[in-house]
């Protein structure tokens, strides 16, 4: 296998022949292999956040018409580093009354419980930490351990507005994971396996065009595990401080931050995983490295559609969420399983093309049906508030006298 | 001595250390978090015996669900920080006695069997235990009625729950 075709399995084959050279007992070798992928994988995934900063920065800067960080290096890319240096400076303060192990477990939990994700990706065809028959099972879990994090903070805090906060985000995940594990069955119903390398394997076409419906659930399911607006109850500032992590200070409030960024492009990249046909595109079978970049450029589109909705949605009010939740997302979950599971049964044995569009068709018409249901004759113009004309600025201001320079 | 082998030895004294700190520690928050350490102890036991479903299984539900749920009700407990309670109720002496003799028992029996002595046998790594176990739950000469009647009673306690709730609404308003 040549360097240029797959240069990350080269280098993982070349430090597995060194570790192998070495004289040690049976057994050995692989275990430390493992242990270096890991520890490789988690910092080069530690290091991405500093760009993910710069890059989450820069476009909510333009969605806001500003222009995000530009003071240091090229397009202000070393923003993030000088932030970073900061906090690794600012002083650990402990509060008063916290109870010692919850209080300094939650902010390793809750960025361990992210990276464990990416031990289950596959980033192309021949890159992935381990193929795991219950790959989505596993994602499941390891979230639930994210959740414990935030419980802990907030418990371990020994602050009235923590505990709020960290009761909201778990009353919040435990609903949104309804809907996600409901709608990552469709894709484990279609390619018939759990384990992620198999369902990108059996992705063809991607799931997306088979099963838009569910896909569409769930991303906003993932949207809604990273808590991230406009799901931010858990971090509402202007009700509850910052919520969880409000006791938090220096490189501790550091790892939750580190941990919701990463969650965030985590969450992406599952959902081009399980919906967006992973690192499938022309030529990725033979050239591997080709997967990877398109792994890339399809997680940071999805990754923009994410900030995208960060950046331009308010945030919901909780009985909103929780309306949305069980009375939406969860029934049309349901739903979208049983008809898709009928469907595919029916077209057992036809064209594959004719799968496909049957497929779309059915679920469109169960997200244009979904949408009438919900809407129910609701009219969808509410009062005009303020009149029609906006203001604009022109020459005839007041505070411009004539005369001074500014022409019409 | 295998690898597997200390990694067995860790993880049991792991769990037994931890369910005894379950009843041993004041604080019930602490002994939720202990429950937690020791269902993760038995998700490793799962996961060295090769049934890595259940071992995810084991945190999913276990960790993932029920310890979060178990959190809440110690969060609604009153006198839950309170460390002044003596540890032990009265007649503590009648379930240590009974867990002496179960665990006598257990040890005798297991002890006694035949294939006490046999190594761990290496599965051959195929999904098809799993597709297996998965047929089996829907199989009439399976396990199907037992399942069926398992789902029969979360719905019933899911029907029940809302009940409940909607009738305090009621009262409320």
């Amino acid at each position: 296998m040549s360097f240029w075709r797959d240069p990350i399995v080269f280098i993982i084959n070349w430090v597995k022949g060194l570790l192998a050279s070495i004289p040690w007992g049976p057994g050995w070798a692989t275990t430390v292999g493992f242990v270096i992928g890991a520890f490789v994988l988690a910092a080069g995934a530690m290091f991405f956040v500093v760009f993910l900063i710069w890059y989450e920065r820069k476009l909510i800067g333009r969605f806001q018409d500003r222009f995000g960080p530009n003071r240091l290096g090229p397009y202000g890319l070393f923003q993030p580093i000088a932030d970073m240096l900061k906090i690794f400076t600012k002083e650990l303060i402990t509060p008063v009354g916290v109870d010692w192990v919850a209080y300094n477990l939650a902010p390793i939990l809750s960025v361990a419980a992210v990276l464990m994700m990416w031990a289950v990706t596959p980033f192309s065809k021949t890159f992935f930490g381990v193929n795991i028959s219950v790959g989505i099972l596993f994602l499941i879990a390891v979230g639930g351990l994210g959740e414990l994090g935030i419980l802990l903070a907030g418990w371990g805090s020994n602050n009235k507005y923590a505990l709020v906060g960290a009761l909201r985000a778990i009353a919040q995940l435990i609903s949104y994971e309804v809907p996600f594990v409901l709608s990552a069955l469709v894709p484990v119903m279609l390619s018939g396996s759990m384990s992620l390398v198999d369902i990108v394997e059996a992705q063809q076409p991607w799931y997306i065009l088979v099963a838009p419906a569910a896909a569409f659930i769930f991303f906003i399911a993932s949207v809604a595990e990273t808590g991230r607006a406009p799901f931010d109850l858990a971090e509402a500032e202007s009700e509850i401080v910052a919520g969880y992590n409000v006791e938090y200070s220096g490189l501790k409030f550091g790892m939750f931050f580190v941990g919701e960024f990463l969650h965030a492009f985590t969450a992406s990249f599952i959902f081009v995983t399980v919906f967006l046909g992973g690192w499938r595109g022309p030529f990725a079978e033979e050239i591997p490295v080709l997967g990877l970049a398109y792994f890339f450029i399809k997680t940071f589109v999805v990754y923009f559609a994410l900030i995208l909705f960060r950046g331009t949605n308010p945030r919901f009010r909780i009985d909103q969420m929780m309306d949305l939740n069980w009375k939406v997302l969860t029934p049309l979950s349901l739903v979208v399983i049983m008809v898709i599971a009928l469907v595919n049964r029916l077209l057992d044995g036809s064209a594959e093309w004719l799968r496909v569009i049957i497929l779309f068709g059915v679920n469109m018409v169960i997200i244009l049906i979904a949408e009438r249901l919900i809407r129910g004759g609701v009219k969808t113009t509410g009062p005009e508030i303020g009149s029609r004309q906006r203001p604009v600025a022109s020459p005839d201001n007041v505070f411009i006298h004539p005369g001074s320079g500014a022409k019409g | 001595m295998s690898g597997l082998q200390v990694v067995f030895l860790i993880a049991a004294a792991v769990t037994i250390f931890s369910g005894v700190m379950v009843v041993a520690s004041r604080k019930m928050m602490h002994s939720a978090l202990w429950l937690i350490l020791s269902l993760m102890g038995v998700a490793v036991l799962f996961g060295s015996l090769q049934a890595g479903f259940f071992a995810i299984v084991q945190i999913l539900v276990y960790i993932g669900a029920i310890s979060i749920l178990i959190i809440f009700t110690v969060m609604l407990t009153r006198r839950m920080m309170d460390e002044g309670h003596p540890g032990l109720i009265k007649g503590w002496w009648l379930p240590a006695l009974m867990g002496v003799i179960l665990f006598g028992l257990l040890a005798v029996f297991i002890s006694t069997w035949d294939n006490f002595q046999v190594m761990l046998n290496e599965l051959p790594a195929n999904p098809e235990n799993l597709a297996g176990f998965g047929a089996a739950l829907v199989d009439p000469a399976g396990y199907v009625i037992p399942f069926e009647v398992a789902s029969v009673l979360l719905l019933a306690a899911l029907v029940g729950a809302i009940y409940i709730a909607v009738e305090g609404k009621e009262k409320a308003g």
